[in-house]
């Protein structure tokens, strides 16, 4: 029994802040699959599209990593 | 991030694991065990200088024939050029070009060290919060000063979103606002975020992969199966080493564009 309550508490934040990674995963392949499934409908068009494809991953990917920080910080600032 | 690493070292001590897997983002003075300080030459210093020494090796050097008919390196370096320029123009729109260069630096700079970071035992400076942000603040600023010297207060538009309805004007104002500031934390991040995970998940498995020196009956099944990992994520890290720069670059050509043209 080392450690203290404050560190526990933590360390279990720091494994739930970890499920916002999937919340990223779901937007994320949301942007893909949508974007994959316009494509095949006129994929024409597909190729000047993925720029954007690439910012909306960006964005939705942003909050993931934001729960990434959040680990990070009950880790190793808190 | 110091103190983060060391406390990694810490644990390595405890854990069962041959290795922590933070260990490869200490940062060490290249010559002796001195404190790291402001100008001291640690592998950060190498590696940064590596990769200014691939680009120059790739720019400079490979495309000064100026061939005709571009050799390979120059094709490489042409297809570079090109695919910035695109990008920069599509995103961006034309009057962005003049700051292509800038564009074209971050790129080179991101992609070369993260794909050196990638070769066994080196060191990769993306994964370091303090080099992205480093690099994340210099486009906020950039983008910031340009769009208050291109529009004056007219800047402030860009938070001002005229297409909605008046009453929602002051919380979308607000919500933009946070958005916007919130921008240099999430670009610096990402890059990182990304590069540190993605070290550290090989790592890990790296750390299973003697097992069978250990015992040869867990290892036989752990051994082959963290060697196989290892593979399947070197690839994937080959995939987001390229995917992370092009993000970074994509973004910055998207708040140039904010900038430039600050109304919705």
């Amino acid at each position: 029994m080392e450690g203290d309550v404050v560190q526990m508490g933590a360390y279990i934040g720091a494994g739930l802040a970890c499920t916002g990674m999937g919340g990223a995963a779901v937007g994320v392949g949301h942007v893909v699959g949508n974007f994959l499934s316009g494509a095949l409908r006129n994929p024409s068009a597909a190729g000047g599209q993925t720029a954007t494809m690439f910012i909306g991953i960006a964005f939705s990917e942003a909050l993931g990593i934001f729960s990434f920080l959040v680990a990070l910080l009950l880790m190793f600032a808190v | 991030m110091a103190t983060e690493v060391a406390n990694g070292a810490e644990h390595a001590d405890e854990g069962g694991l041959v290795f922590h897997p933070m260990d490869q983002f200490i940062i060490k003075p290249l010559f002796g065990d001195g404190p790291v300080g402001m100008f001291t030459i640690t592998n950060v210093t190498l590696w940064m200088a590596l990769t200014i020494l691939c680009i120059f090796a790739l720019l400079v050097l490979g495309s000064s024939s100026r061939a005709l008919v571009p050799g390979r390196i120059q094709s490489i370096a042409e297809l570079a050029y090109g695919f910035i320029r695109k990008m920069v123009e599509d995103v961006a729109g034309k009057d962005a070009l003049p700051y292509f260069p800038y564009i074209m630096t971050l790129f080179m700079f991101i992609v070369f060290s993260n794909f050196l970071g990638l070769l066994p035992g080196s060191f990769t400076t993306t994964s370091h919060i303090g080099v992205t942000a480093v690099l994340a603040m210099a486009v906020f600023l950039t983008v910031t000063i340009l769009g208050f010297v291109k529009h004056g207060a007219g800047f402030l538009s860009l938070f001002w979103i005229s297409a909605a309805p008046l009453p929602l004007r002051p919380i979308l104002a607000l919500i933009e606002v946070i958005s916007y500031f919130v921008r240099p934390v999430s670009h610096s991040i990402r890059l990182a975020g990304n590069m540190m995970a993605g070290h550290a998940v090989i790592k890990v498995f790296a750390a299973f992969a003697p097992m069978i020196l250990i015992s040869a009956g867990i290892g036989l099944v752990v051994t082959p199966l963290s060697i196989v990992a290892i593979t399947a994520i070197y690839a994937l890290e080959m995939l987001v080493a390229f995917i992370q720069a092009y993000v970074f670059t994509i973004l910055t050509c998207v708040y140039l564009k904010d900038a430039l043209h600050p109304h919705h």
